[in-house]
């Protein structure tokens, strides 16, 4: 199976992860979200003197608790996405080695889950 | 992209609820009857719920110095249509606004907007029309994921311009200078990100299409000479 579609990816992984490691050790920029720098804009242009309309029912107490729920959120995705095309791979590696067709329709489960 | 919570006056937050909750019951609609009609969709269903997941939880550094996170509702939009994406962009959303702050309930009708309606549109679009021209397959998911990305944010930057334009009145020339200063942020942010997103998405294509092209091509995401070609190509 050609691998050039996840050599084209690797590069561009590895391009990124190169300029970041130079921008973080070259220059102290803060690597805030882009979403705080919007609320600075929202200040300037209101003068300051916009008060948000509502807050948060509930804040993670700090950032490694921040941390922990997107960690959380990632590995849920990340589980799904795994499960799923393990299913696939392993159905489609034993049919293809039994010989085994559902309907003799080719690759295919029509009634899968 | 999220909009925080208290930062989309009145009548904004309402308006882009009025918009967006049309969208996804239809949303609801189509994906009962999808599921209905077609059971063995589900698993493609939860990979792209799963990948949209994965991808929002990621804030990536980018060139600016700044951090921001990809949407991954692209996947979504190609195999199921803007409408269904929208569904499971809400879910997200309603994760992060809930649980981590990070968005909010009120501006809850605008983040769905930019990130499950307006970016799965221009991804949906891109598609198709890069299909009809019979570009590469992976070059077409890459540029219509990667667009999608950028459209999220584009919105984003116009709704917050609508709700703060300079000098507090609505006008053009004051929408117009707000808008520069947000998309400026997002802009650079984004770029590199989106490229990002772009990239991977055609990955998890290349997978989904080497396992299961047959639903693809069922659902008519994809045809059938093009799966061969692709398979020729990777076999």
């Amino acid at each position: 199976m050609s691998r050039k579609l996840e050599l084209i990816v690797l590069a561009i992984l590895l391009i990124f992860a190169a300029q970041f490691i130079y921008m973080s050790s070259t220059t102290d920029a803060e690597y805030g979200g882009a979403d705080g720098e919007a609320e600075k804009v929202i200040n300037d242009i209101t003068g300051g003197t916009y008060e948000p309309a509502a807050k948060p029912f509930w804040e993670p107490p700090s950032g490694e608790i921040e941390s922990l729920l997107f960690g959380l959120q990632a590995a849920i995705g990340a589980g799904v996405l795994g499960y799923f095309f393990g299913y696939y791979r392993a159905k489609k590696n034993y049919e293809n080695k039994l010989g085994y067709k559902e309907n003799g329709k080719s690759e295919g489960d029509r009634h899968s889950l | 992209m999220h909009i925080m919570e208290g930062f989309l006056p009145t009548p904004w937050w309402q308006i882009w609820f009025a918009v967006s909750i049309p969208v996804i019951l239809f949303g609801i609609h189509k994906l009962n009857r999808l599921v209905n009609e077609k059971r063995e969709i589900l698993p493609l269903l939860a990979v792209a719920g799963a990948f949209i997941f994965v991808l929002s939880s990621l804030k990536l550094p980018s060139i600016n110095g700044s951090c921001s996170h990809p949407t991954g509702t692209g996947i979504a939009a190609i195999m199921f249509g803007p409408a269904i994406s929208a569904v499971l962009g809400i879910i997200v959303l309603i994760y992060q606004a809930l649980f981590l702050a990070h968005g909010g309930l009120m501006p809850l009708g605008a983040n769905v907007f930019s990130m499950g309606i307006a970016g799965p549109v221009v991804a949906y679009l891109i598609y198709k029309a890069g299909m009809k021209a019979n570009l590469n397959f992976y070059a077409v998911v890459f540029l219509a994921t990667a667009f999608g990305d950028w459209a999220t944010y584009v919105t984003t930057s116009v709704q917050l311009a609508l709700a703060y334009p300079a000098g507090d009145v609505l006008t053009l020339a004051g929408f117009m200078s707000s808008f520069g200063k947000f998309a400026a942020i997002f802009a650079v942010t984004q770029v590199p990100l989106a490229i990002m997103e772009g990239a991977v998405s055609a990955l998890l294509f290349k997978y989904v299409v080497n396992v299961k092209s047959d639903i693809l091509v069922e659902m008519k995401v994809i045809e059938d000479k093009v799966v061969k070609k692709l398979k020729g190509i990777s076999a």
